[in-house]
């Protein structure tokens, strides 16, 4: 039952947009592809689809051949970015379109499709829209069109293109929730397209990360979240500090903090730390490692409060997250002066210096002792 | 303060006035006069005369031949034109600035030498001529021939009206079809034929419009022999240089009339679904 897509390439004009891509794609599952623009993932959404193919590699479903199928008969619904409803055509004209299309052996009858356009209108909130045309529509009805315009031909898989790319804020949040309730009650597969990593770790199952046509980590929200496979990961997923490391007799250095044990004891000079903001610890004791900083900005949003730190020993400001209420706790104020210090952190070896350097290994860290805080 | 805004006011009311005014007398001069030249003339002699003179058999054969060679260079026209725009609009290939350009070269070539190219590939001593004479097929003044020039001629008015309209709509609504399970044809007749309706009858409007009144191409290959190659706008000039006022004007009527017809339906298309037609169509916006 599952999809095994294996080292399928597609290249457009000299330029990789998908370079030995392998994902399986188990049943019933929520599948986000995320990546930034240009990473292929759109590529692979519309290989799936039967709109584009591979230069190489396979695609197998019951140990069939997925990509000799042709787009009609793959049982594949497709909800495209922008929509692409038939602006010539009814919303109800638009759902009865791919049951209209039909051999005549399969098509259902008249009184049938109207039914099915009933039920589908219904199930997506658009009841009594029928007669309209697309036009008429807000963009998120027209998205619900798309949607029960795709579950019309009852697919086995369903495809998102950036499914809430072009609405407004608020309208994305309720319908995201109802697109994960609806995928629940259908149990169909649906894989997304999304460059929101936000909606993706609310959304998806499992979360493919592209960059360059590859795939750098395929996990849970929860794994790529905590334990991000590659740096491109880490600085696409969520905020986080980088920061430089140099390999001494001691452990790797940055400023006056210290990490001992690296798996890799002395075998690589280079590193690379990630530390997201939740993860810094602010007044720990001068007696552990850690920088003085100075406090250079507050910014409170709601719950969270977000603060910039100058920290002259490692020339760099950190971005920290801490409670709201840990503001007025810790007596924060611009201008302070504080001991912060990572709780926990993902270290690479690298193999050079630059931003055209890669990992070679990778270190989740962990603070010995977390309450410092 | 004030007195400065009316100085400025006064001179610029009369210039616009002045301009209105030169726009409507040139107009008046050179298009509506001799249009109304043609019907005063034509009806000099009574409606009676004018009647008859229309009924004869030549000025039929004539109308008959001008509706068959638009009759059948319009629908090809039409395959054409779709194929072209789809071939650039939808697809990357090598050539296709080219192929834009040759779209556009029957705009900038002289009608006449249009003609006269036919000429010399298919008229006695052309290229062909020998062996179509040798298997019994005329073409150079013969029906064939102002078919030809007339498809020529009329090729860019279907292609340029559809391709700006078909790359600006994309493909995205094809792909939608398809996945939905539609086939090639099946697309068509139900996503892209129906996206493009107007832009396709606007273009069919102006091409008809043209291969009816096309003169000079035509002119060349016709050969201008009465009642079997004269096409209306020939037939005119016929009895003009035969001092037949009456006749050549009659005849004219029935071509100004389809002008004001196109022109009417042209303007209704444009009023009605302007901004399904594409934005560059000529007179238009």
């Amino acid at each position: 039952m599952t999809l095994e897509l294996s080292h399928l390439s597609r290249r457009f004009t000299g330029a990789a947009a998908l370079d030995d891509v392998s994902l399986a794609i188990a049943p019933g599952e929520f599948l986000a592809l995320l990546g930034p623009s240009g990473s292929g993932k759109t590529t692979l959404l519309r290989i799936l689809a039967g709109l584009d193919y591979p230069d190489s590699g396979t695609a197998q479903l019951h140990g069939r051949d997925f990509l000799a199928a042709q787009a009609r008969e793959r049982k594949v619904g497709l909800v495209f970015q922008h929509y692409a409803l038939f602006r010539h055509l009814t919303v109800a004209e638009n759902v009865a379109f791919g049951l209209r299309v039909r051999s005549r052996k399969s098509r259902p009858s008249g009184a049938d499709i109207s039914d099915r356009v009933g039920q589908l209108l219904k199930r997506v909130q658009l009841d009594g829209y029928g007669s309209r045309y697309p036009t008429q529509l807000s963009g998120g009805q027209r998205q619900r069109v798309a949607l029960a315009r795709a579950l019309a031909v009852e697919p086995d898989l369903l495809l998102l293109d950036e499914p809430f790319g072009a609405l407004d804020a608020q309208v994305r949040v309720t319908l995201r929730r109802w697109l994960r309730e609806l995928h629940e009650d259908l149990g169909l597969t649906t894989v997304f397209v999304t460059h929101d990593q936000e909606e993706a770790l609310e959304l998806a199952d499992r979360i493919a990360v592209m960059n360059h046509g590859r795939i750098e980590q395929v996990g849970t929200p929860e794994e790529i979240y905590q334990q991000p496979a590659t740096p491109f990961v880490c600085e696409f997923i969520g905020k986080v500090n980088k920061l430089p490391l140099t390999c001494t007799n001691h452990g790797l250095v940055a400023g006056d903090w210290v990490l001992e044990g690296a798996p890799w004891s002395d075998r690589h000079v280079h590193a690379v730390a990630y530390v997201r903001p939740q993860h810094l610890s602010l007044g720990v004791s001068a007696s552990r490692p850690g920088w003085t900083a100075r406090l250079r900005h507050i910014y409170l949003a709601g719950s969270v409060a977000h603060l910039e730190l100058d920290v002259p020993s490692i020339k760099q400001v950190l971005e920290v997250d801490v409670g709201g209420e840990d503001v007025a706790r810790l007596g924060l104020q611009v201008g302070a002066e504080l001991r912060v210090a990572p709780r926990r952190a993902v270290v690479f070896a690298m193999d050079g210096q630059g931003d055209d350097a890669s990992h070679v290994e990778r270190w989740v860290w962990q603070a010995p002792d977390t309450h410092s805080a | 303060m004030n007195g400065l805004k009316r100085q400025l006011r006064w001179p610029r009311r009369i210039a616009r006035m002045l301009l209105i005014l030169a726009a409507t007398g040139f107009l008046v001069i050179f298009l509506l006069l001799p249009l109304v030249v043609v019907f005063v003339e034509a009806l000099r002699q009574g409606i009676h005369a004018y009647l008859s003179t229309i009924g004869q058999g030549e000025a039929l054969s004539a109308i008959r031949l001008t509706l068959l060679v638009a009759a059948i260079s319009v629908p090809l026209n039409v395959v054409f034109g779709v194929a072209a725009a789809w071939a650039i609009a939808r697809f990357e290939f090598r050539g296709k600035a080219l192929l834009g350009a040759f779209i556009d070269l029957p705009f900038s070539v002289s009608p006449v030498i249009s003609g006269l190219v036919y000429v010399l590939l298919f008229g006695a001593q052309g290229w062909f001529g020998p062996w179509l004479d040798q298997h019994g097929v005329k073409i150079i003044f013969a029906v064939p021939g102002l078919v030809l020039a007339t498809i020529f001629i009329t090729l860019p008015f279907v292609a340029r009206e559809l391709i700006p309209l078909m790359q600006s709509q994309g493909s995205d609504e094809e792909e939608a079809a398809r996945v939905l399970g539609a086939g090639g044809w099946q697309m068509f007749f139900r996503v892209t034929l129906p996206n493009i309706r107007w832009a396709l009858l606007y273009g069919v409007l102006l091409c008809n419009a043209r291969a009816m009144g096309e003169f000079g191409a035509v002119s060349v290959v016709s050969g201008h022999i009465r009642g079997l190659t004269t096409t209306m706008p020939l037939e005119v000039e016929m009895r003009y240089n035969e001092y037949d006022y009456v006749g050549a004007f009659a005849v004219a009527t029935l071509l100004a009339l389809l002008a004001l017809l196109t022109l009417a339906t042209k303007t209704l298309l444009e009023w009605r679904y302007g901004n399904e037609i594409a934005a560059h169509a000529p007179g238009g916006h």
